[in-house]
């Protein structure tokens, strides 16, 4: 059990975490037609969007309510009913999420009672879905944000199992799936994948592999997601045969759900590494009542075949990791599983999982405490986002790239980290990079009586040290 | 290269195996055969002799599938690791243009890298040809002045073993007694210690690890004229004749240099091993013994002292981790002895080792090590290695690469002992990577997770129990 070190510092020095606003932005990103508007000043948007589109490289849509000096002080209230109104008339979304920030929250902004006013002034608005959601960046991180804004759709607009006349069951072919802010869109496509090839039809909440998976489209320009769950499954959700949780921050908003429909849920805190993956398996034989389709089979055994090629790069190494809770525990378990010792955890914010990582010890902190542990536990290996390229340049430990944000590649967005055949191939590039950066060359030795011409550099200072040691 | 010169090569008077039967080394069985040709054997003994320019002569698969794959490390020039080959044509064949592709190729090389000397080695094609690389070779030492090696190792001439013996014969013939040692600088004489001169034979500093040993030796004031070929220079082997002692490193491959050099020179050879800390010790003992100075004798001992028991305290907190364990031991060229006693410093237990290679010799050796109760393996394909694994319940295949699959693929975990290998196990200090590595696949938790059958294995299949079931995976 990982003892949890809390943050110490007066000042956090090369951030690890990113704000809950822009957590919860993402979650609204992964459903159709829709666009999150964030209620502060415009520099929480700015950010947010800069951020995203660096990670993805791709147009976000994210407008912000743009609260001055008068409306910060005064009450922002019109700010969110006259925002609401222009997205509505100028891009007739389907659905606006409304995260509020530290600055709206500090304000005292009471969100449900704008959109109320919002309703009540501007009927001919209400088909377009409106969601708030309290993230004040103060508290949590990105994960806690996303989580938060899951949890505010399901409670917003999945109807009770007995008012809305919906079955678990009824629909037999359908699984729900709860996508935790670790996902990447390659991983919830991969997802999408394993439940299929069980004849099963994955409804995805929130769905960033259809919006934000990169593809070029028909449309030019759009100031709202181009794919993305559509608001409308959210009826059916009651129907399902059962519901996949991935991410243990999405645990409570799987609660919400659970409790409404009746549907019965099937959780993960990781889909990397075998067992994992295996736990997965086992849950679609359940549901669908099918056999495993060879083809999953196949990725297994190549798997395997992966773990025992590579255990001699890996097993031993040292490990450090930067990521939010879901993505640490993920990473984490899956190189021990490997017999790598994790070294330095680091992650964003406090949450019940972080005692199960193994890990002597679980630091809440920034990048500054991740060079500091990894430069002290001699890692071998870091394990984070973009931001740790400096830490891994002036510590000269190589870096596998992963999380939020990677502005410095191409595709890390995308890239698939879960399932059998992502675990392979995180394995791979693991062993690729230990490999390329070996730490086990033994030092060129020079012998005192070389009178190669090359040794000739130096030779008087290396035969000295040597008679001093020797002499010692 | 001539059948009797290849029979002379064969019948090496100092090889134990000499004395049974059949001289020389065992023929290979067509479709049943593993290992290595002649030039594949010649290649590999000569190849870490670093800033010397190999060329190939011979069509791509002798060089192409065989250029820089070794383990072995310089400290200086990295020309050993540029794969040179002729390339030979069909044209080239056929018209009979290899000589003058083979004299062009050595132009190019000494033009565009200016070695101290080449290496050319010949392969089947040019020697079914009859390319005449010997010739080629005189021509062209005489046209860019400086030496010229012919390795006359086609693959069909014979086993790896036999190109060793060819390698060691050219170096012999070729290149040893050509140059006096420069003595060493005044800075590097210590007061009291005197100096003596060896070599080292077989010895290919694989993954650096004659590094470990080394220090050791300077600091006994034996100085090595020349290692064949770990991290050597072609001058160095120019000078080998002039040493005390030559130690054959853990291998019987290049028997006939030792040989050679001590009816030509009077050199007295030993053979001994770095591997482990036993044999360490021993070969340390067997320089002083050899070099017959009671000074050298008594700092040995002193030295051999000093760095067991420190050894041993760093070794201390793996033994309980490895303590019992057992090792299925299958070498090639490393010495199954050797590799033993390492195995026995550390409290494992060898339960099996492959002994084809071995001499009778070597095989008493081992039985006197290990006792009746080892099993001895003379031909080791996959399978029978497999089923010995599992009947003599091995925790541990240690062989060479090519067998490192057969053991993965069997969900057993496996230790390189070949010179592919990327770690250094030499020496003392060799020994603390070599528990590493060991503890390091064996401790691995992928083997209960390989081993274990996938979760739905076996389950019967129910048609959709979600519906009755508590959920909650």
């Amino acid at each position: 059990m990982a003892v949890i070190v809390k943050r110490k510092k007066a000042l956090s020095v090369s951030p690890l975490k990113s704000s809950q606003p822009v957590g919860a932005s993402l979650a609204f990103l992964g459903m159709n037609r829709c666009i999150p508007m964030l209620h502060g000043s415009q520099g929480c948007t700015a950010f947010g969007k800069v951020f995203f589109v660096r990670h993805f490289r791709e147009p976000i849509p994210l407008q912000t309510t743009a609260m001055d000096q008068v409306s910060s002080i005064m009450g922002a209230d019109e700010n969110i009913v006259e925002g609401l109104k222009n997205i509505c008339e100028k891009s007739q979304p389907a659905m606006i999420g409304l995260p509020t920030t530290g600055l709206s929250e500090t304000q005292g902004s009471d969100i449900n009672m704008a959109v109320k006013m919002f309703r009540k002034k501007y009927p001919q608005f209400d088909p377009i879905k409106v969601i708030p959601v309290n993230t004040p960046d103060f508290t949590g991180s990105l994960e806690t944000g996303y989580a938060a804004a899951v949890s505010a759709m399901i409670d917003q607009l999945v109807p009770e199992a007995e008012a809305a006349q919906t079955k678990p069951g009824k629909r037999l072919r359908q699984v729900n799936v709860l996508a935790g802010a670790m996902l990447t869109p390659g991983d919830i496509e991969e997802l999408k994948d394993m439940v299929e090839l069980f004849g099963l039809r994955p409804v995805v909440i929130p769905d960033i592999s259809d919006s934000l998976d990169g593809h070029l489209t028909e449309q030019e320009f759009s100031p709202i997601t181009v794919g993305g769950t559509p608001t409308s499954e959210f009826l059916t959700l009651g129907d399902a045969v059962a519901t996949l949780v991935v991410g243990a921050s999405l645990f409570s908003a799987a609660d919400v759900l659970k409790k409404r429909t009746g549907v019965v849920d099937y959780r993960f805190s990781s889909l990397l590494g075998m067992e994992a993956v295996d736990a997965l398996t086992m849950a679609l034989v359940d549901i669908s009542g099918n056999p495993v389709p060879e083809k999953i089979e196949r990725h297994r055994a190549q798997l395997e075949d992966a773990m025992v090629d590579t255990h001699f790069m890996i097993g031993q190494s040292r490990i450090a990791i930067a990521a939010e809770p879901d993505m640490l525990f993920s990473f984490a378990n899956f190189v021990a599983g490997m017999g790598a010792e994790v070294v330095t955890a680091v992650t964003s914010s406090n949450v019940a999982l972080l005692k199960d990582i193994p890990a002597d010890e679980v630091q809440i902190g920034d990048l500054e405490d991740l060079e500091n542990s990894a430069e002290l536990m001699r890692a071998q290996l870091l394990i984070g986002n973009s931001h740790c390229a400096q830490p891994s340049e002036r510590l000269s430990i190589p870096l596998l790239r992963a999380g939020f944000p990677l502005y410095d590649q191409v595709g890390g967005f995308q890239r698939t980290w879960i399932g059998y055949r992502g675990t392979r191939q995180a394995l791979f590039d693991m062993a690729n990079i230990l490999l390329t950066n070996g730490s086990h060359d033994i030092e060129p030795y020079r012998s005192i009586y070389s009178v190669r011409q090359e040794d000739r550099e130096g030779r008087d200072e290396r035969i000295a040290a040597f008679a001093a040691r020797s002499a010692s | 290269m001539q059948q009797k010169d290849i029979a002379a090569l064969l019948d090496e008077p100092a090889c134990t195996h000499n004395k049974k039967a059949k001289s020389g080394c065992a023929k290979p069985k067509p479709g049943a055969s593993a290992g290595g040709c002649a030039f594949d054997g010649a290649q590999i003994a000569l190849l870490p002799i670093v800033d010397v320019a190999h060329i190939v002569h011979g069509p791509i698969a002798c060089a192409g599938s065989s250029w820089d794959n070794r383990g072995t490390r310089s400290s200086g020039s990295t020309l050993f690791r540029l794969g040179m080959t002729t390339d030979m044509t069909e044209q080239d064949v056929i018209m009979g243009r290899g000589e003058k592709r083979l004299f062009h190729s050595i132009k190019q090389a000494v033009e565009t890298h200016n070695p101290p000397a080449v290496f050319v080695y010949n392969t089947c094609v040019p020697a079914l040809i009859g390319d005449d690389i010997e010739a080629v070779c005189k021509a062209a030492e005489e046209r860019w002045n400086l030496p010229v090696v012919p390795v006359d190792a086609a693959g069909f001439y014979g086993t790896k073993n036999l190109g060793n013996r060819i390698a060691g014969e050219s170096m012999v013939k070729y290149v040893v007694g050509h140059r006096e040692p420069t003595p060493i600088p005044d800075v590097s004489q210590r007061p009291g210690i005197k100096v003596h001169n060896v070599n080292l034979i077989g010895e290919y500093n694989i993954a650096g690890e004659f590094w470990h040993v080394m220090p050791l030796l300077d600091e006994l004031g034996i100085r090595i004229l020349c290692t064949l070929a770990g991290d050597a220079r072609f001058h160095e082997v120019q000078t080998m004749h002039h040493a005390e002692v030559n130690m054959m490193v853990c291998s019987k491959a290049m028997i006939n240099v030792a040989r050679k050099m001590q009816e030509q020179y009077d050199i007295p050879w030993f053979e001994g091993s770095f591997y482990g800390v036993s044999d360490t010790s021993q070969s340390l003992r067997d320089f002083a013994r050899l070099i017959d100075d009671p000074d050298l004798t008594e700092r040995t001992e002193k030295l051999i002292a000093r760095e067991e028991a420190r050894i041993k305290n760093e070794l201390e907190p793996w033994r309980g981790r490895l303590e019992g364990r057992r090792v299925l031991l299958y070498t090639g060229g490393v010495k199954s002895w050797s590799v033993i006693s390492q195995m026995q410093d550390l409290g494992m237990k060898v339960v099996a080792t492959g002994t084809k290679k071995s001499t009778e010799e070597d095989k008493a050796r081992i039985q006197e090590l290990m006792g009746d109760d080892t099993k001895m393996i003379d031909e080791g394909n996959p399978r029978a290695l497999l089923d010995i694994m599992r009947e003599y319940r091995a925790d541990i295949l240690i062989a060479g690469g090519r067998n490192m699959y057969t053991a993965l693929k069997a969900r057993h975990p496996f230790l390189d002992i070949n010179q592919e290998r990327e770690f250094g196990y030499a020496g003392y200090q060799g020994m603390l990577e070599l528990v590493r590595q060991l503890a390091l696949t064996m401790e691995s938790p992928v083997w209960s997770q390989v081993r274990r059958p996938s979760p739905w294995a076996g389950i019967s299949r129910g048609k959709g129990q979600a519906l009755s079931s508590t959920g909650e995976a």
